[in-house]
Order: structure tokens, then sequence, then C-alpha cells
């Protein structure tokens, strides 16, 4: 019997452990191994070099302008994308007509608009960078967007959007914004759905208007919820790669400004051949989002509110 | 004070009062429900109004598909006025997009299947069964969940490349090994947790019956543990079929593109002497299932698609 069981327990374990090991955790290993040589590619060339990378990174301009993009876009996107997100939901559930014995009312068709609203992120990220591409056409009368502005004599807005060095990175951030605003409607229903509503009932019994009700209920008791979309939303900001290399002039371009490090590191390995210092670039990579992460489960950390 | 106390019983209790039951104070119903009357159409506007801002450009893709390079062009808003439907033709001929759709379909395929099996596999021996290393395996698993893919690539592309034997780049079973590989963490991370939510009862009864623990687990809880595949299932192919990194890396032969690749390189190649109509017909094409998928189980994909963040 427990013979039986051992025999059960590795030949189940065995070949999953095993694709795993094979291309996720010595790939892990490696990257650092890697990272400390001066590899070109071919077999058997790699002379170990210390942490020459690591100091050829610190001192290069183009990385700390890609890091500084996608630093700005993990300052901008996480915030708006979760503000817009929650201020969704909270219409969705609260914000309707009040309907006989229901003090709080979701709106009428919230089914609908949920379906629409998380609609992109069931769209391969090509797609949604190659229709944007489109809307930010930079032609005064045949872009999407200048288009429309020009139509309701808004003129004044219209722009060459992404061969704009100062607006090239916002454009990207937006579209980003635009696709995972529904994820987190959807996420924080669920999250507010669960929120008993005699709380809520309470509250406007009491005379709580509906926003003092969502900044002094709604948001205490989703702590836990915003806090764990933040350190998604942040990862995705720190990557970005697919959106630059589709979307953007001459790939991170006008002029590098909307370079992040993802792209920095696919073309410094995969045309320039220098997967030595691609990897340095890969690690610390991963020291900002471990940075990220860290920091923000450490700060914003509030005591759980159990209901 | 006596009308108050009517209103409190009454309001979360009461189930069968009309809509003026209860003694509430006219006054202030009156002031908030013209509240909430302001406060819906005004939730009405704003939230029409980002439907149409994320409904408009894919509603989009889907009326240039019939419309000629030079209308999607100069006319972006113009609806088609001759239906051209030669551009799904040409799509999926010229542009190669119904090659790249087998190939798709190919190793998504395999690597749904390959994930589903191995990541419950591996979850209900994590689930059920104590043993030594139990957590430092689960530990193992999840914790592939966290860091960027970005920096693996590298190192992973020379695994492929000098993989013994053979190079397993550009090849449908490297593809789909890779694609188990990145997908398992949360698969297991996720039937792990669906596992432990089944009752023991009837596994034990069928291992009292005599069957073996793996028939117990291909017969009784496979079976038992459907809505958790179904979800995952879904997740799994909707991230499967998108992927654009690893076929990227991996995966830099024209013949075996998948539909990302395929239509990144035509978006990325040719600019604006492009055939825009077949483009837009290519990306209808490989959004198609997708839509079939997030219709027909909309509630499922979301619940899904969440799961990972509300843990």
């Amino acid at each position: 019997m427990q013979h039986g069981k051992y025999r059960f327990i590795v030949g189940f374990l065995a070949p999953p452990l095993l694709i795993y090991a094979v291309f996720v955790v010595s790939p892990f290993v490696q990257a650092f191994q890697i990272s400390m040589t001066d590899w070109s590619g071919l077999v058997g060339t790699a002379r170990f070099v210390g942490l020459d990378n690591f100091v050829r990174l610190w001192e290069s301009d183009e990385f700390w302008n890609a890091l500084w993009h996608n630093v700005s876009m993990l300052a901008f996107v996480p915030l708006v994308t979760l503000a817009l997100g929650l201020f969704f939901a909270f219409m969705l559930n609260v914000g309707g007509r009040r309907r006989k014995n229901e003090v709080v009312t979701g709106v009428a068709g919230s089914r609908f608009y949920k379906f629409v609203f998380f609609f992109p992120q069931v769209v391969s990220v090509t797609i949604i960078a190659v229709i944007w591409f489109n809307i930010y056409n930079p032609d005064p009368a045949d872009g999407m967007l200048n288009s429309l502005l020009g139509a309701v004599g808004l003129d004044g807005l219209q722009n060459a959007w992404l061969g704009e060095k100062s607006l090239a990175l916002w454009c990207i951030s937006a579209v980003m914004v635009w696709g995972h605003v529904g994820f987190y409607v959807v996420l924080f229903s669920a999250a507010m759905a669960s929120i008993p509503r005699d709380i809520y009932e309470a509250a406007l019994l009491d005379g709580a208007g509906r926003f003092p009700t969502f900044f002094r209920i709604t948001l205490p008791l989703l702590w836990d919820t915003v806090q764990t979309g933040w350190v998604y939303m942040g990862i995705i900001a720190l990557d970005a790669f697919a959106l630059v290399q589709i979307m953007s002039v001459n790939m991170g371009g006008p002029d590098g400004a909307t370079d992040v490090m993802p792209l920095r590191l696919y073309l410094t390995a995969f045309r320039d051949s220098q997967y030595g210092y691609a990897a340095a670039m890969g690690v610390a990579m991963l020291v900002v989002t471990m940075a990220f992460a860290v920091l923000t489960l450490r700060f914003a950390r509030r005591e759980r509110i159990e209901y | 004070m006596a009308t108050d106390e009517i209103v409190k019983t009454d309001g979360p209790a009461g189930g069968a009062r009309g809509p003026h039951g209860g003694g509430r104070a006219p006054r202030r119903t009156g002031a908030r429900s013209s509240e909430g009357g302001v406060l819906n159409v005004f939730s009405h506007g704003i939230l029409v109004l980002w439907a149409l801002m994320v409904g408009v450009p894919l509603l989009w893709v889907l009326w240039s598909a019939f419309k000629d390079s030079n209308g999607i062009l100069t006319d972006p808003w113009g609806l088609p006025t001759v239906l051209h439907w030669e551009n799904w033709s040409n799509a999926w001929d010229e542009a190669n997009m119904g090659r790249y759709f087998v190939n798709t379909a190919i190793v998504v395929g395999g690597s749904v299947v390959g994930t589903m099996v191995l990541g419950s596999m591996a979850a209900y021996v994590l689930a059920r069964f104590t043993f030594p290393g139990n957590r430092l395996v689960y530990y193992l698993f999840v914790a592939g969940m966290s860091f960027p893919v970005f920096m693996l690539v590298i190192p992973l592309f020379f695994v492929m490349r000098d993989f013994p034997g053979t190079s397993l780049l550009a090849t449908y079973h490297g593809l789909i090994l890779v694609y188990i590989a990145y997908s398992l963490p949360f698969t297991v991370f996720f039937m792990t947790a669906f596992f432990r939510t089944l009752p023991t009862s009837v596994a034990e009864a069928a291992m009292i019956d005599g069957a073996s623990h793996t028939r117990t687990f291909f017969q009784v809880m496979l079976p038992m543990a459907k809505p958790g595949l179904i979800s995952i299932g879904i997740f799994n192919f909707l991230g499967q079929w998108n992927q654009y990194l690893l076929p990227m890396v991996l995966n830099q032969q024209e013949d075996k593109y998948v539909l990302t690749q395929g239509l990144a390189m035509i978006a990325l190649q040719q600019g604006y002497e492009n055939d825009w109509g077949a483009l837009m017909a290519g990306m209808m094409i490989a959004m198609l299932p997708v839509l079939v998928v997030y219709a027909v189980f909309q509630r499922q994909v979301q619940a899904g698609l969440t799961a990972g963040a509300l843990k």
C-alpha cells in the first residue's frame, strides 16, 4: 500500500516537474550565469567577466532612459487603471435607480457592460496594437482620432500622437489602461458583491451619500483586492514590450521616447547577439519587479478588516 | 424615532413590501431617490461612453475587414460601400493566415491538453497526499507566477537550441512543451486549491472497491473536478492562443509562425503599402475562436481570469 502510494506520487509528479525544471527553473538559474559572461551565442565561447555587464548597464544612458519610461508608466498606469476600474465597478453595483425594497442597486444591464469592458482582455495584444496604431494615425484628415477631433470642432487637439516625442509614451500608456480597466471592473465587482448589503443600507439610512459611502466603506473593505490588483498592473506596466514594438515609430522612437527595458533586452540579445549583456538586463528587470512588489506590499499594508 | 425603527427592520428583511412600504419620512425618501435618479443618468452616461470607447475600436476591425485598403486609410470611419469578401480569402491564402491558423491550432491544441493533464496530475498529488517535499514542490511551481518571463527568454532560447539530440526551436513539439511549462504555475496553483475543496469520501470508496490510485484519479476525481477544469482550460486556451513573446523568440521560422506573429509581421513590415483589408480580415480570423469562447463562456472566462488576483 505504502509502496504503491509512493510509486503513484512519483509517477504523477515526475513528468510535469521535469518539463518545468527544464524550461523554467534551469533558464532561471542560467540567467544569472549568462549575465556574468560576455557570451555571443556560440557554444563554449562564453568568458566569465564578473559584474562587468552590470557596471556597463549602470553607466548606460540608454538603459536608464528605458528604465525611466517603465517607471513613469509604473506611476501612471496602475493608478489610472485601478481608479477607473473602481469607479465603474461602483457605478455598476451601487449607481442604479432605487428600486422597491432595495436601498443599494446596480444599474440595469451591468452584465452587458461587463461583457464589453472585459473584451480587450481576451484579444491578443498584437491585435490591440494594430487597432491603436490606426487610431493614432497622425494624418489630420485620415487618422481616426484626428478626424474625430476635427469633426467635433476640436481641431486644436489634433496631433501626431505616436510621432510626437512628448506624447508617444502617454499614448502607449493609454492603450494599456484601455485594455485592462475591464479586468478590474470585473474583479472589483466580484469583491463588492461579497460585501454584505446591510453595511451599505445602514450607512445610507444614517444619511451618508453615495460618494462618502464609497470612500468610507467600499474602498477600505476592498483594500486587499486593490493592493493585489496594483501589483498585477505594475508588473504589466514594467513590460509593455508588444505595444511598443508594434506601435512605436522605429521601435522605441521617436528618438528613444518610448524605449522600454524589455525592448532593450530583446534587441540587445536577438539583434546584436550580446547575450551576456542582455541577460544582465533581465536580472536588473527581476530586481526592479521584486523591489516594486515588495515595496507595494510593505507600504500598502493595512489592518485587514474582517466582515 | 418610531419611523426609523420600522425602516430599519423593514429594509434588509422585509421582502414583500410595496414601493412605499414602511413608514419612511417622505422628505428624506424624496431627496434620496432624486439623488439616485441623477446618479442613474450620470452613471449610465459614463458607462455608455466607456462601452463605446472599448466597443467601437473592436467593431471597427469587423467593418474594416470588408473595405479595401484605400477606404481603410482615407476614410477610416466610413462603413463599407461594397462588401470586399476577397479580403478574407486574401488573408487566408496570400497573407498565409490559413497556415498560421493551422499552426496555432496544432500548438495550442497540444499544449492545452498537455497543460490540463500534467497540471491536474501534479495538483492532485500535491493537494491530496502527504509526503516529504510536498510544500517545496508546490512553492517551486507557484513561484513561477511571480517573476518576469522576459528574464528567462535568453537562457530558454539556448536550452531549446542546444537541446540534447535535436534543436527544439521552431518546432511544434518544442513550442507545446514550453507553453505547458509556462502554464503550469497557475494551473497547479488553481487546481490544487480546487482538489482540496472536493470531498474525500468518494475517492476512498473507490479505493475500497479496489480501484488503483491512477484509476481513481482518472475515473473519479477528474470528472468531479470538471468545473475547475473548464475554468482553467479556458484560461490556458486564451493565454496560449494570444501568446506573443514566447513564439517571437523561439519560433522564428516563417512557415511555423503562429497567428500573433503573422499579424505582427504584416503590421510591422510594409506599413502603408500594406493590404490593410486583408490585415483586418486576418485579425478577425485570429479573433474568431476567442470570440466564440468568450461569448459562450462569459462567466467562466471572467471568473477564471480574475481568480488569480482574488486569492
